[in-house]
């Protein structure tokens, strides 16, 4: 209690909100053209890659039943997973060295949940008109003429939806299977069950979540604000300018008519500095320049700048001198040594994998003539999509050899197991472990070969 | 099933699980707003390092019900499934019923394919490569341990890629030695012959197999042989399969040829095992498994 005053008014404050709709403005311009681009090509590729056929199949298709993943020409198996290992390495390092320079682009320009609200957003528009029309249907009673609007912008968006769910099903099952299957019901229900979950997915993130995945959910969006510097690339409102906000004499260049916030996906006021909700999508700059342009000031009162230049008032030249620093030199140099180096693994790829197993349980025993054997398992893995015949040899003890069968066909992408005993004449290795290699090598071309190390026990 | 010592775990059980779902409603709902002097609404009343403010930046609403969800959901789930004490929820649900529901789904998915060859003769099956490669699958999962993954075995454990067999050589006796397993008992031979009666004996015993062997030894050891062993090993060494006795005239050893193995297999005898699988594997799968052993001993 305050000595001399009224007790302190007592208040009760929420701790959980309702969220408030946002309806961004539809913007155009320099960065929104960008941001269509991006929509363009990455929605062409995902939607259209499922149907490209490559020889007798598809293009693209990670068939996970039989565990084969098929890219073009290339058959990746499980053991390959070091691939997918470098690929998320290579998407980590952009991911570094993209926000270092000119924070989050990803999320401006290439995340799904930007590219999906974007496609959605245009859907809105197209039913349910621009901003202030959207803001008014909100308000206004159930009518009929809302209930149509509504239901036309849902179907629509479901649509969408369902068609982005059987899409990315295709990549893991025979997309025109499935397309048949679609129409006779007769898929099954796993593939069912995904369509669905993705495109209720996608329905509920873009059409309901919206930036609320960004400001909650998204992991992504809150470690990259760590890797901003004083010289990162963000979206910079330019106060000195800027301010006084108003019009008249007196004033800065911003005329406060509040565009930079109607266009913003994230419903924040870029003029109050950098903040966590901002995608870095550029849609305010875009705004402001159209404003700037028609009341006769110079672009950019919004634009990329980075904390750095705001302060020493660098040129634009000298603030983009400033991007070859340190971090983006090693994060430019580790990204392309580790691209470079899984390009030339995947060159020199051989495709022939095998396993060599050896048999745990009857280690060594003799046979006929007091000949010493060992027996193995080799799982040999055809990964190229022809037949292929591999002539097996071993080596590592003075005159060991494989008795029996020694040439082995297998299948286009398919593997075979054979089990396969090695031989030595008694006494020439003593009693132990011996170190011996597996060769399997095409009969065809010798480049297809793989060496593989097991041993020899003797007892 | 209940598997307490006591009523009183059960009761101890629900009621910590119980108390411990509402307190984390109860804890949501304190939590959810709470009453600060007017003017100062703005923080939420945290001061860190003496004078840093935390500002109130609410969660979504939508996030508070997912916290519900959760409660209802566990609520639901205790309803359903066994989870308070030795309730056994309404939907019944054990391990032991999944496991069975699992076999039987499996049963009928692959149990045609195995019916289908069930019904051909185990030797029209060693025609199908289909079958054969199935079979493989089955003895490496089931029998590889002991025979080794070519079938060809390893000391004590019979080689199944020659034609010498131990308990017979027809599909039926081989059904019967997977199913049924085998118990192969050689006696302790060594008290009633003595060290040197024996060593008699097993020269005699690599004599019937054309090895190296003492002359003198051997003609001391064929009456001993003749009394002690042509019961089971028959009278010219040839084995008896209704016994498992194995034949000593041929080349095949299964604990080794060499003398001093000989002498210890005859002096402390042998006892060796293979296990009954019919109930771990079932009739069908056995049948395509003797058509794959068959097959080890055709090529």
């Amino acid at each position: 209690m305050k000595a001399g005053g009224a007790p302190a008014q007592v208040v009760e404050q929420a701790l959980y909100e309702v969220r408030k709709a946002i309806h961004p403005r539809a913007v155009h311009g320099w960065f929104a053209g960008w941001r269509w681009a991006l929509v363009w090509a990455t929605q062409i590729v995902f939607y259209g890659l499922a149907w490209l056929p490559w020889n007798d199949r598809q293009a693209v298709l990670f068939d996970i039943a039989h565990r084969k993943f098929a890219i073009f020409g290339l058959i990746l198996f499980p053991q390959d997973i070091i691939y997918l290992t470098v690929l998320l390495i290579i998407a980590a390092l952009s991911l570094f060295l993209f926000t270092a320079v000119a924070g989050r682009l990803w999320c401006g320009y290439a995340c799904p949940q930007t590219v999906y609200t974007e496609i959605f957003l245009w859907v809105e528009e197209r039913i349910e008109g621009d901003r202030p029309a959207r803001m008014k249907l909100d308000a206004s009673p159930l009518t009929p003429r809302k209930f149509a609007l509504r239901a036309a912008k849902h179907g629509v968006w479901i649509a969408i939806a369902l068609w982005t769910g059987f899409t990315f099903v295709g990549y893991f099952t025979p997309i025109r299977e499935l397309w048949d299957a679609v129409w006779t019901a007769a898929t099954g229900p796993w593939e069912t069950f995904w369509v669905l979950f993705y495109g209720f997915a996608t329905y509920g993130n873009a059409g309901w979540m919206r930036e609320q995945v960004c400001k909650y959910m998204c992991p992504y969006a809150r470690f990259q604000s760590a890797m901003f510097d004083n010289d990162t690339l963000i979206i910079t409102y330019d106060r000195e300018r800027g301010e006084p906000r108003g019009k008249g004499t007196g004033k800065g260049h911003c005329v406060d008519c509040s565009i930079c916030v109607q266009v913003c996906p994230t419903g924040i006021d870029i003029r109050d500095g950098l903040q966590y909700e901002c995608i870095g999508c550029a849609a305010c700059i875009d705004g402001c320049d159209r404003v700037m342009e028609k009341v006769g000031f110079p672009k950019g009162l919004i634009r990329y700048s980075t904390t750095h230049a705001m302060e020493h008032k660098l040129t634009r030249a000298q603030m983009f001198k400033r991007a070859f620093r340190p971090r983006v030199l090693i994060y430019s140099a580790v990204l392309w040594a580790v691209i470079i180096a899984a390009g030339v693994a995947l060159w020199n790829r051989v495709p022939l994998k095998v396993d060599v197993i050896r048999d745990r349980a009857a280690i060594s025993r003799e046979v006929e003539g007091g000949l010493i054997e060992n027996v193995y398992r080799l799982q040999i893995m055809n990964t190229s999509e022809a037949a292929r015949a591999y002539r097996l040899s071993v080596s590592g003890l003075p005159g060991i050899r494989i008795p029996g069968e020694t040439v082995i066909d297998v299948n286009g992408a398919a593997s075979r197991l054979v089990p396969v005993k090695a031989r030595i004449a008694p006494g020439v290795a003593a009693a132990g472990t011996h170190r011996i290699d597996f060769g399997i090598e095409s009969t065809d071309d010798p480049r297809v070969a793989v060496r593989e190390k097991s041993v020899f026990i003797v007892r | 099933m209940n598997e307490f010592t006591s009523s009183f775990w059960d009761l101890y059980i629900s009621i910590i699980t119980l108390v411990s779902i509402l307190a984390c409603g109860v804890l949501l709902v304190a939590q959810s707003r709470r009453r600060v002097a007017g003017g100062e609404a703005e923080t939420t009343g945290h001061t860190w390092d003496e004078d840093l403010g935390e500002y109130n930046n609410p969660l979504p609403r939508w996030w508070m019900w997912l916290f519900w969800i959760t409660i209802v959901f566990s609520l639901v789930y205790l309803v359903l499934y066994p989870g308070l004490g030795s309730f056994t929820g309404l939907w019944k649900w054990t391990q032991v019923s999944q496991l069975e529901q699992e076999t039987a789904r499996h049963e009928e998915k692959f149990g045609p394919l195995y019916e289908r060859y069930a019904r051909m003769e185990v030797k029209a099956l060693l025609a199908e490569p289909a079958a054969l490669a199935i079979g493989q699958k089955l003895f490496l999962n089931n029998c590889a341990q002991c025979h080794a993954s070519d079938g060809a075995g390893s000391r004590g454990f019979p080689n199944l890629t020659d034609r010498d067999w131990q308990w017979g050589g027809s599909p039926e006796a081989i059904k019967t030695t997977i199913g049924q397993g085998r118990v192969g008992v050689m006696p302790q031979m060594g008290p009633a012959l003595g060290e040197q009666g024996t060593k008699d004996v097993a020269h005699y015993v690599m004599s019937l197999s054309g090895l190296a062997h003492d002359g003198i030894r051997a003609a001391r050891g064929k009456p001993l042989f003749a009394q002690n062993c042509v019961a089971c090993h028959g009278a010219e060494g040839k084995g008896n399969p209704a016994l498992g006795a194995p034949n000593l005239a041929d080349a095949t050893w299964l604990h080794g040829a060499a003398e001093p193995v000989i002498i210890e297999t005859i002096t402390r005898g042998r006892t060796n095992q293979m296990p009954a699988h019919q109930d771990l594997l079932g009739e069908a799968r056995i049948h395509l498994l003797t058509a794959y052993v068959l097959s080890l001993s055709q090529k």
